[in-house]
């Protein structure tokens, strides 16, 4: 088994999941069969080969070479942006005490 | 006048608009009826737009791509309700031109899937055969495509759910050069490798969006200047170079009607003069579906964090901030979220970090060398797109491994920020096969002129055989 129930509910502490048991059984199965699976990606040695975060090699795109240009403009209006809020009290995303 | 939805083009429905034999409200409302006809089976769209916004061709958006005032729900209940409050790029670029959207197409949820079966909302048919899937994620928008309910669409591609539905339906679809599509206001799956692209029923349609939806944007820093798109015109393939990678072609779960319709592609390719010969790649085919399943959950459980309950989606009351939170993400996440949440937060977790995720973007290295490296002798690598042609409903459901194998093929590419052109190259079992055109970066107008090339000499139809 590649991944014990321990870790499982671990990872699942870290992923902010209440996983329910049934959950719990059946993702430490499939965990198991799938991180066995990519494991094949150790079998290379690559000590020398740098890692690729991405596919594209851009630095600097946010800046802009004349701090002049960087021009403000106007973001979403209050009421807009809470169009979707589950909760809301004057301009904060309402949410339950953290304890 | 009548229209034929099953077959009209784009470019055959800017014609009739330019000539005024038809309006962008009556194009619109002819395949709203398409829909209301065809759409009990094929379940293509999670919901129509009623009213046209725009006077020219009419299009379908995957559901993972904001539209404002229209639900988005990227076919995840924890999304269900959403209304967005701005266009995404990709949307603003298609209303700015006038496309007024038929409606959003189904998805796998968060376009984590291969044949829409993991949506939220019930999958998706293929019009060859409503017994199969029409592949995914981004099965929602190919299967409108091919079964007449939408000219054209765009769908987003991580691993495949452009290329593999289009190859499963019939269509052609592109991939574009990662950087080339914004990706502003698109449900975010894992960032260095989603990229939104067309799907038409030929490679002239699909150049055309891409050309209208491709560029640089302010809003998405990963955006790169695009060359100018230029619609194939060409029926020579003349000095233009194609390497088939053996290990593609010959990858074991290739069926054999899935070869034979692509060796005679090839064949093709050489009496319209082109140069083929065999090359190699040997370690992207054997640990790019490694590779993929590590960083694309790495990332994944990255971005879906968001949804949280806080600012937007579905919430789960609870007393206290962590339990609300926890509660949330297990209502509204369905198994595959899920399961890619929880790989990926191992793979990055304390421990594994090295083993996993840090060798996995060294692989990725490994993948994006044997490409390029491949490139200083072809212009072009083909392939079957899928090993298979569309499989039936249920057939993999059950095995996340056996569903992953789908994108066997389509991966290597992405991993290593390539474009991609699906062109169906004939049946198997009754069912389209696809062709599978890979580029270097930037190589889209190639990409373009071979597929055109390759579809006049074909003479695939497009229109599937039982709805003729």
């Amino acid at each position: 088994m590649a991944i014990t129930r321990h870790e499982v509910l671990h990872v699942a502490k870290l992923a902010r999941l209440e996983l329910s048991e049934d959950e719990i059984e059946r993702l430490t199965g499939e965990l198991g069969a799938i991180l066995e699976a990519v494991s094949k990606v150790s079998e290379l040695d690559l000590s020398d080969v740098p890692p690729t975060s991405h596919p594209l090699e851009l630095v600097n795109t946010l800046g802009s070479a004349d701090p002049g240009e960087d021009e403000p403009r106007p973001s979403l209006p209050l009421d807009v942006a809470f169009a979707n809020a589950p909760a809301r009290e004057g301009d904060l995303f309402k949410v339950p005490p953290t304890a | 006048m009548s229209i034929d939805t099953l077959r009209l083009t784009a470019e055959d429905a800017l014609g009739l608009l330019e000539r005024k034999e038809v309006s962008g409200a009556e194009l619109h409302r002819a395949y709203l009826k398409a829909v209301a006809e065809r759409d009990h089976e094929l379940h293509c769209y999670l919901r129509t737009v009623e009213d046209a916004q725009g006077e020219s061709v009419p299009i379908a958006l995957k559901d993972v791509i904001s539209t404002k005032g229209v639900e988005t729900t990227a076919g995840s209940k924890i999304l269900a309700g959403y209304v967005p409050v701005f266009d995404a790029t990709v949307a603003a670029r298609c209303r700015d031109v006038g496309l007024p959207v038929i409606g959003k197409t189904n998805t796998d949820e968060f376009a984590m899937g291969s044949s829409t079966e993991n949506s939220a909302y019930g999958p998706s048919h293929n019009p060859w055969n409503p017994e199969r899937v029409p592949g995914g994620s981004g099965g929602g928008t190919a299967a409108a495509v091919s079964g007449g309910l939408a000219p054209w669409g765009l769908g987003s591609d991580t691993g495949g759910s452009i290329k593999q539905p289009s190859a499963l339906c019939g269509n052609v679809g592109l991939r574009p050069t990662y950087g080339t599509v914004s990706r502003y206001g698109v449900v975010a799956f894992a960032s260095s490798l989603d990229q939104v692209g067309p799907v038409a029923k030929n490679v002239r349609d699909c150049a055309r969006l891409y050309s209208i939806i491709a560029g640089k944007d302010a809003a998405d820093p990963t955006t790169v200047d695009v060359p100018t798109v230029e619609l194939p015109q060409a029926e020579s393939l003349s000095g233009l170079r194609i390497g088939v990678p053996k290990e593609m072609n010959e990858a074991e779960g290739i069926e054999p009607g899935v070869t034979a319709a692509v060796q005679k592609a090839i064949e093709l390719a050489r009496e319209l003069g082109a140069d083929v010969a065999e090359c190699e790649l040997p370690r992207s085919v054997e640990y790019g579906l490694a590779c993929y399943y590590l960083i694309a959950p790495a990332e994944a459980s990255s971005n879906l964090a968001r949804y949280d309950g806080v600012r937007y989606g579905l919430r789960v009351d609870a007393d206290t901030y962590y339990e609300m939170v926890e509660r949330t993400r297990d209502a509204g996440f369905g198994d595959e979220p899920k399961r890619r949440i929880m790989l990926g937060t191992y793979a990055l977790s304390a421990g594994y970090y090295e083993a996993y995720y840090g060798q996995a973007q060294k692989v990725r290295t490994l993948i994006a060398r044997e490409h390029a490296a491949a490139f200083e002798t072809f212009d072009l690598l083909v392939s079957p797109t899928s090993p298979t042609v569309a499989f039936k409903l249920g057939e993999k459901a059950a095995d996340p491994l056996a569903m992953y194998l789908s994108d066997l093929l389509t991966i290597p590419s992405c991993m290593a920020g390539l474009p991609g052109l699906n062109v169906p190259c004939g049946l198997s079992e009754g069912l389209p096969v696809g062709l599978q055109l890979i580029g270097p970066q930037l190589s889209e107008n190639t990409l373009f002129r071979a597929g055109h090339a390759l579809e006049r000499a074909l003479e695939f139809d497009p229109v599937p055989e039982r709805l003729r």
